[in-house]
Order: C-alpha cells, then structure tokens, then sequence
C-alpha cells in the first residue's frame, strides 16, 4: 500500500527534474553543423581601409585562427570587442574578422573607433560567406586548426569565461576534432 | 499640415522603396518556383526559429529562399537543395526531423505513451474484475449480516 503513495511523489520528482534541465538548455544556440568539417571556400576582399583580406587559403596555412563574425550594426559586438583587443594585444593568438553584410564606411569607422584586433579581415558584403559558414546571428567566432578544419564555434557575445575554457585550450590544440580527407 | 502629410509620404516612400529592393525574385519557370516555395516550406528560419522560411521576413530567410531558388535553377533535385542546406545548418533546419537514433525517442514518444496508457487501462479492468469476482457470502457471514441489519439502530450507552 505504502509504495501507492509514493506514485505521485515520484512522478513529481522525475518532471521537476526534466523541467529542471530544460530551463538550463539554450534552444536559440544551434549547434553548428560544420564542426569537424573543413572551413568552406571563399574569397573576401578586405574591410575598407584594410589591406590584407580574407581567404580559405589564409585558414590553411599553419596557425590556429579565431574566426570572429562581426558587424558595426551589431551592438553585442561591442560588448565582446574589448576582449578580442585584449586577446589581440596579447599577440599569441591569430585573430581574423568576417564583416558581415555591412556597408564599407560603417565598418571602417567602427574599427577606427573600437580598435582592429583582426590581422585579416573580410568584407561580406551580400552575406553569403556567413551563409557558407552556417552563420545565422552576429557575432559568432569559430575556431580553425592550422589546416582549416574547424573545431569550434560560439555563438553570441564571447566571455572571458568561454575564452578560458573553450576556445583557448583548442588554440593551444587540445581536445582536437579531426576532419576527414 | 502639408508638410507633416509629405513626411510621411516620404517616410512611406523610402520604407517601401527598401522593401522593394529586398523583395524575393520567383523563378520564371512556374513549376521550379513551385517546387522552391514546398522547399521553403519544409526549411527552418534561423533567426526566428520555429517559423518556415517561406513566411519570414528576416533577411537570413530571404537569402535562404533566393539560395533554393538558385540551386534549382542550377539543376538540383529537391533532395540536393534539402542537403544544400542541412550540410551548413544541420538536421536542425529541417521542419520535419530525420528519423535517426537520436530522434528516435522524439518520433516513437506518441507510440510509446499510447502503449503505457492501453497497460495501465488493461492493468485497471483486470483489477477491478478481480474484486466483483470474489467468493459468496458462507451461512454464517449471512446469518451475522440479517442480525445486524434487523437489529436495533439506536446506539446504547
């Protein structure tokens, strides 16, 4: 009689635990698609003002490369800017810019007014890179191994918090995902 | 007063003349814009989640529609245009989940939970079966039970 009793409670318990893990999971964050594959291929004439654009060629060349999505028309991106100045001024790592459907002079006077963390930048105009690279928000920052295989993508504002825990240590070439081919 | 109707006529102007200049580009060829806009239907609009992208009006849904459009154009079965998508933003564009393992649970739940309720209905019938069947009063739960229900009601201090 007495386990009867215990029906409900149980029931209680195993929805507040489900319910429970449901408001920690984030159904706005897609996971990326292209996660283990390789970046895909383009050719980006540099933001106005710049000199170097950005290729698929420049993903493959040797060094790990955080690959940060930005727009001057995206307000997040301001608040994660000072951390990619930071990381740049720290100059380990390699950092490059996709300016995502952006007019020449906005993005030119953004950088000009928040700093250039980016060694390279690319300009994309129409947004169809961001497309190839499964990018459907400002900001997002991927990160590429030296032969341009992607290893991990953040969506949304960087922290410090993420910086450290994920995205460094892939930097560095721990915990690798391996691209086939 | 005319001068607060030009404004907003030219407000009206420069908002629609915006709107036109994002407008969708259908396909002249009417059965390949008709195979685009089921495509449309079945694909996921990212930035708004749980439309389809044939009634969005983000811009990443309409560079979606113009990207079907072009893959059909291009010669691309409707499988094609589907993978097109599904290898850039996952199984998870598509309104319609694959059924995969991992999705096995999301597909089989109505089977399962239809399953459990028909088991505890069966559980619930056999039960209470069980109690109408039960044995007989014996003679002498019969003669005890006459002597209650003739006996005095009143209760005795």
């Amino acid at each position: 009689m007495t386990w009867r009793v215990l029906v409900p409670l149980a029931v209680f318990v195993v929805l507040a635990v489900a319910l429970a893990v449901g408001l920690t999971l984030r159904p706005r964050e897609i996971p990326s698609a292209l996660i283990g594959k390789m970046a895909p291929t383009f050719d980006l004439a540099p933001v106005k003002g710049r000199a170097t654009g950005l290729s698929s060629d420049d993903l493959r060349a040797g060094t790990p490369t955080l690959v940060n999505v930005f727009a001057s028309w995206c307000i997040p991106c301001r608040e994660e800017h000072p951390l990619l100045m930071d990381l740049a001024r720290t100059g380990r790592v390699l950092i490059v810019g996709i300016n995502q459907r952006d007019e020449p002079e906005a993005a030119e006077r953004w950088l000009a007014a928040f700093g250039d963390p980016y060694s390279r930048t690319g300009a994309d105009r129409d947004g169809r890179v961001s497309i190839e690279w499964g990018v459907y928000g400002v900001p997002e920052t991927f990160v590429v191994d030296g032969r341009g295989c992607i290893q991990y993508k953040h969506i949304s504002v960087l922290t410090r918090d993420v910086l450290e825990r994920e995205i460094l240590p892939r930097l560095r070439g721990e915990r690798q995902v391996r691209c086939d081919g | 007063m005319a001068r607060l109707l030009a404004a907003i006529l030219l407000a009206w102007l420069i908002t629609a003349g915006s709107v036109a200049a994002q407008a969708d580009r259908p396909l002249a060829d009417p059965t390949a814009e008709h195979r685009a806009l089921a495509l449309h239907k079945e694909l996921r609009c990212l930035v708004c989640q749980n439309q389809a992208i044939n009634d969005s009006n983000a811009e990443l849904a309409r560079q979606l529609r113009q990207i079907v459009r072009e893959r059909i154009a291009a010669g691309d079965s409707d499988e094609k245009v589907r993978r097109y998508v599904v290898d850039r933003y996952g199984d998870w564009v598509l309104m319609r989940p694959p059924f995969k393992w991992s999705t096995a649970l999301l597909w089989l739940s109505p089977a399962l939970l239809f399953a459990l309720v028909v088991a505890i209905a069966i559980v619930q019938v056999r039960r209470k079966r069980g109690t109408r069947a039960e044995p007989p009063l014996s003679t002498e739960e019969q003669r005890k039970l006459d002597a209650l229900l003739s006996s005095d009601d009143r209760v005795r201090p």
